[in-house]
């Protein structure tokens, strides 16, 4: 990992990407990284666009603006791909991250000529198998981990059931479902 | 012991509020402020705190129910953003000029209209002149520290006032990231137990309340009220002494960043200070001679220390996220200008209103105030004076696209 990280996530509201970039903080902070978590805010509601960013540093991270030249683009529903130019700023060493049944070749002729890397992942079907919900967030965050290596996988998935003993308080039957979608991600996304 | 964690900075000041288990806490809830009476509430429910919590039905109420309580002789606190410290504008005078050691989270957003949830300062600076001592943070660790240290100034018997804890919307108040948390113990025994000088409910020193002066009167009372505000700068050093004592964490009445040998400077408030850092950080790797001057405490106002402070600089740029209107430039540009008046004053001093309504603030934007003012240095002048940081023309910007 480089010294600094930048990670953007462009979501719908009530899918879950602010609440995965906060997730994703708190894997990073568990490996001892300097971390920054935060949504950009609007007026929100069910299904409007969302944006949401993460530094992850090995030092202390000074910058408080948004992310302009993200390492990593993560798109937690693929039909924002119409109307957002995802790949805007992202870096060409980085890679884009996207929700989608199609193969990565497919996608990256939707992006404009991207040169970067590109992954793919099924995170509708898979939170569907294991949720019976379509909530693809927790899929997207694993998937995440192991791309941009934050992580290994089975301190990342000690430290997400942690998370999720914490914000499942008072819905634990949540978690198990949660942590089978963590772990098919890790194994099912695509480059 | 540090408690190592991360947190937003609305989650750490809720947490050092229930640390410091006051009295009472009312509050009405305002974007981006709710999260701290939304935390609060949830310990005062589950028994982790003794207070009374009064979820009262205005911002004007929160004010006057804390006065209330402070006056009873117990530690009140709230917290608020915006239109909802507008709304209390009242009763902030009223709680400074009855020297009740009130302490508000006071998170930055701009001020209605149009309608904005996002950052500037236009509402604490709006309140500049309420009579409250005014500490601003950078990040979600001197949110925490400041709400801790705002207790022991505001009851220091010297000063008596109230203190806002002021810090940006969304930008801290809702990014989570690393911060050093203390003991509930260690932040217990700092502040320790609170006991006022006079109160409402001691039989034994009946009192009068919110009372009527008449002109023979009046002066007097906003003299001395002055005074608690000049002895305030003297208890913040102190109070800062000693919580550098206790967590090693030095603050001061504003934060000088590569000033030894700087050339210029910007001095602003809040969270950008971290983004200017970072703009400093790489003009220094070029060589340049950039420094920047963080303003901590905005009331008192520590005129003397920055006249000193920008002594053998040659440009400095005052950059203010409130409009104030006074069409020559904003509030801290007053302040830091008329400092200078006493001091320096070859000094090239311009004024930049920036980020306003959450206009974004970024380590390029910082840079370019940089290169005006080496480029006002080159031609020996800062006119004009007044100017704006990321503001665009949308006319110009409509009419080539064609709208």
């Amino acid at each position: 990992m480089d010294n600094m990280i930048e990670i953007r996530w462009h979501g719908r509201g009530g899918q879950g990407a602010k609440t995965a970039a906060m997730l994703l903080a708190e894997a990073a902070f568990d490996t001892g990284k300097f971390i920054q978590g935060f949504p950009e805010y609007g007026p929100e509601r069910m299904g409007a666009p969302v944006t949401a960013y993460n530094r992850i540093s090995n030092e202390r991270i000074l910058v408080h603006s948004n992310i302009y030249e993200p390492d990593y683009v993560v798109v937690v529903d693929e039909t924002l791909m119409d109307t957002l130019d995802v790949t805007a700023g992202l870096k060409k060493e980085g890679a884009l991250l996207i929700n989608s049944p199609k193969s990565p070749a497919e996608i990256r002729e939707k992006c404009g000529g991207y040169e970067g890397r590109i992954y793919t992942i099924d995170a509708d079907r898979i939170a569907m198998e294991t949720l019976g919900k379509n909530f693809p967030n927790t899929s997207m965050l694993s998937a995440v981990v192991k791309i941009t290596k934050v992580e290994e996988e089975e301190r990342f998935l000690e430290s997400l059931q942690e998370s999720f003993r914490h914000k499942f308080e008072h819905k634990p039957q949540m978690i198990e479902p949660n942590m089978q979608a963590a772990a098919r991600a890790f194994r099912e996304v695509k480059e | 012991m540090a408690v190592r964690d991360k947190r937003s900075g609305n989650e750490a000041v809720g947490i050092a509020m229930r640390q410091m288990n006051p009295g009472v806490v009312a509050a009405f809830p305002i974007t981006p402020s709710t999260e701290v009476p939304q935390y609060f509430s949830g310990y005062a429910a589950n028994g982790e705190v003794d207070t009374e919590f009064v979820p009262v039905e205005s911002e004007h109420s929160a004010m006057s129910a804390c006065i209330g309580a402070s006056y009873a002789g117990v530690r009140a606190m709230t917290a608020t953003s915006s239109n909802g410290l507008a709304l209390m504008w009242e009763m902030l005078y009223i709680a400074s000029s009855d020297r009740l050691p009130i302490v508000m989270a006071v998170v930055n957003r701009a001020l209605s209209g149009p309608i904005s949830i996002h950052n500037d300062h236009a509402d604490s600076m709006g309140a500049r002149d309420a009579g409250w001592v005014q500490l601003y943070g950078e990040n979600n660790q001197e949110a925490y520290d400041n709400e801790i240290m705002a207790v022991c100034v505001a009851e220091h018997p010297d000063v008596e006032l109230p203190v806002m804890n002021c810090y940006d919307g969304f930008i801290t108040s809702h990014s989570v990231e690393n911060i050093e948390l203390l003991e509930d113990d260690a932040v217990r025994d700092f502040v320790g137990e609170y006991r006022p000088g006079h109160h409402l409910l001691n039989p034994g020193a009946p009192m009068s309340a919110g009372p009527l002066d008449m002109p023979g009167y009046y002066f007097e009372h906003k003299r001395s009220q002055a005074e608690g505000m000049i002895c305030a700068k003297k208890v913040i050093l102190e109070t800062a002494d000693r919580f550098y004592e206790l967590t090693g964490r030095r603050y001061g009445l504003f934060e000088a960043y590569q000033m030894d040998d700087a050339e210029m400077a910007v001095i602003l408030i809040g969270s950008s200070a971290g983004t200017a850092k970072e703009a400093v950080k790489r003009l220094r790797r070029e060589g340049v001679k950039a420094g920047l001057i963080k303003i901590r405490v905005f009331r008192p106002f520590p005129a003397e220390e920055i006249k000193e402070a920008l002594k053998g600089l040659r440009a400095v740029a005052v950059m203010d996220k409130s409009e104030g209107f006074s069409t020559h430039g904003g509030p801290l540009f007053h302040e830091v200008s008329s400092a200078l008046y006493y001091g320096d004053k070859d000094l090239l001093l311009c004024s930049y209103i920036y980020g306003l309504g959450g206009r974004d603030v970024r380590v390029e934007d910082i840079l370019q105030v940089f290169k005006s003012l080496s480029d006002d240095i080159a031609r020996g002048s800062a006119e004009p004076y007044c100017r704006y940081l990321g503001v665009t023309d949308k006319e110009k910007e409509e009419a080539a696209d064609g709208i």
